[in-house]
């Protein structure tokens, strides 16, 4: 199946990333090549079979380790907020969201 | 000094013919000289190599040096470090400092490794050419009017013209195997796990995985023997005992099985590859080992599945880049969302829009189940077949990619084109496998063609003593490039 530009515009809210009317034929083009291309995997006969959603899943059948919850890290507030775009009083600035 | 492997220098080093000092000097001045026309760097940092070089002499001088105390080396720029801006070739993170090290370069560093500088790299890691960077695009130095491979070409580009003796890369799809290959260096993916992914910017998550490159598969062993190891702050690093990765290296290749699948040497494939590959399997079969034909019939569908993982889970791990936290911020915006779509639109290539665009489509309600369920189901259809495939056989071979390098801007505007180029490479990421790429001979017109070793699960240390014997008997990998003369 094909995208429409309706289905383009929805994908980029969904995705946060603003596309300029100029750009849609083409990002709408692309996709539905990239799509045309992973079409093809669609129709395996897959029934029965387990899905693999990490590539450790062979020999690690139990899953992904846990560790105790508990807390580990030192405060790092500072170093992580220094690369921040704007903050202030050890709080990240964002445009007003409430009135 | 600069032609040597990772293997001389050290022995050179701890023989004192040269010092840490001398050797990061000489390198240094390299890149000065060639990284600008290969563009193969993004950060060089002459100062603190220095530094650490004088370190590494100290430590030698008390006795305590390893095998890799004082050799320079870079990191792709996707690797987390606190001396050097992180940028992932990324408009994004173009002035990005890390507040932390990643595993990889804590461990690297612990041995005495000396870091010059961080490589160009394809967006996030997506890409095949190292073209989609905010800092342009790679130059191959075999002919500088081609692509070096991606996502890892800098690293690659690096090796392959002598400026560091071995760069770490990033493999997702093939990002080490492929710039490898068409570099003429050697370069090896690690079973899923063995490589701590923290401090590496995730693309996909449960494929990414850190490996070396080098110009052989000794000094692979070399750097694997500090990149690897349990790391409590990846939640998929594994608890296994320390190996030594060179123990192999001297493996008797008689009665050993090589599969070759017939997948892999179907059409489609360039004539000066196949004849190169071919020519290496015949030296194997010289050596003792003994021909598997097999098939791997879910192979064809590794591009697909990789293009619908891959690009969801890439759209979840790249939604943090929101211009709140870290990275750039869009100068003007009406409210909250605005901030984050003019951000996100600016800070992001058009690879990696598209990327987030397919992977959300793939997850989006109503489509979940048909795309990515399906992949991730089809994914152990492609494990399945190579476990089935490792009972009648040791290693498989194979080339690394169809064509040898190919023509900068020649795919950019053909997404499909540019991912068929994987489509060797992507099926050892989805099922977890290791799988290694070393120069096998040059095509037609000189370029280098690489050689695919995929193998069982942790079976790394039996790829490299493999590759190791092969580049015993040839010198393929020690060929300079015609453009980056020493």
């Amino acid at each position: 199946m094909s995208l429409t530009p309706d289905d383009v515009r929805r994908l980029a809210r969904l995705a946060r990333i603003a596309i300029e009317p100029a750009e849609e034929a083409a990002v709408l083009e692309r996709l539905n090549r990239v799509l045309g291309l992973v079409e093809q995997m669609r129709a395996v006969d897959t029934r029965g079979i387990e899905p693999m959603w990490h590539a450790g899943d062979p020999h690690l059948p139990q899953g992904q380790r846990l560790r105790p919850d508990e807390v580990r890290e030192k405060d790092q507030r500072a170093p992580y907020q220094s690369v921040a775009p704007a903050v202030e009083d050890g709080l990240y600035l964002v445009p007003k969201v409430i009135e | 000094m600069l032609a040597s492997t990772v293997s001389e220098l050290s022995g050179a080093l701890a023989s004192r013919q040269i010092s840490a000092v001398e050797l990061t000097r000489a390198c240094v001045a390299r890149i000065d000289r060639v990284a600008r026309e290969l563009n193969c760097f993004i950060s060089v940092d002459e100062e603190h190599a220095l530094a650490a070089a004088r370190r590494a002499d100290e430590r030698r001088a008390r006795g305590e040096a390893g095998p890799l105390t004082g050799i320079p080396i870079a990191h792709k720029d996707i690797l987390c470090t606190r001396s050097l801006r992180t940028t992932c070739g990324s408009r994004m993170l173009a002035d990005y400092v890390s507040p932390y090290d990643a595993h990889v370069v804590e461990q690297l560093e612990r041995a005495g490794t000396v870091l010059v500088g961080k490589c160009n790299m394809d967006e996030f890691a997506m890409g095949s050419s190292s073209e989609a960077s905010h800092f342009g695009p790679v130059r191959n130095p075999w002919d500088k009017r081609l692509v070096p491979g991606g996502s890892s070409g800098g690293s690659a580009a690096a090796v392959a013209a002598r400026l560091v003796p071995a760069a770490t890369g990033t493999d997702t799809g093939g990002s080490v195997r492929q710039p490898a290959g068409m570099c003429g260096v050697s370069g090896l993916k690690p079973t899923y796990g063995v490589v701590s992914r923290y401090g590496i910017v995730a693309f996909a998550s449960s494929l990414d995985q850190a490996g070396p490159l080098a110009k052989s598969a000794a000094d692979l062993a070399l750097l694997m023997n500090a990149m690897a190891g349990f790391d409590e702050r990846d939640s998929t690093s594994l608890d296994r005992p320390k190996e030594d990765y060179g123990r192999f290296l001297d493996r008797d290749l008689r009665g050993l099985r090589l599969g070759l699948p017939r997948e892999y040497f179907g059409d489609g494939i360039a004539p000066g590859v196949r004849a190169a590959v071919a020519e290496a399997v015949r030296w194997y079969e010289s050596q003792g080992a003994r021909r598997v034909e097999l098939e791997l019939p879910n192979a064809g569908l590794g591009v697909p599945v990789y293009y619908v993982i891959a690009p969801a889970e890439a759209s979840s791990n790249l939604s943090r880049f929101d211009g709140v936290r870290y990275g750039h911020r869009a100068a003007e915006y009406r409210d909250l969302v605005d901030l984050y779509c003019r951000t996100r639109a600016e800070g992001f290539g058009a690879e990696v829009k598209r990327r987030i665009l397919v992977g959300t489509y793939v997850l989006s309600h109503g489509y979940y189940d048909a795309y990515y369920v399906q992949a991730q189901k089809v994914r152990r259809l492609i494990a399945r077949d190579f476990a089935q495939a490792f009972e009648r056989c040791d290693v498989i071979l194979g080339p690394t990619s169809p064509t040898t390098a190919f023509p900068i801007g020649a795919k950019v505007d053909d997404p499909v084109q540019m991912y068929l180029n994987d489509i060797f490479t992507v099926s050892a990421p989805l099922a977890g496998l290791p799988a290694l790429s070393i120069p096998c001979g040059f095509d037609g017109v000189g370029l280098p063609v690489g050689l695919q070793l995929t193998g069982s699960y942790f079976s790394e240390a039996c790829l490299l003593g493999i590759a190791h014997r092969y580049q015993q008997a040839t010198d393929w990998h020690l060929r300079v490039p015609r453009e980056t003369p020493l």
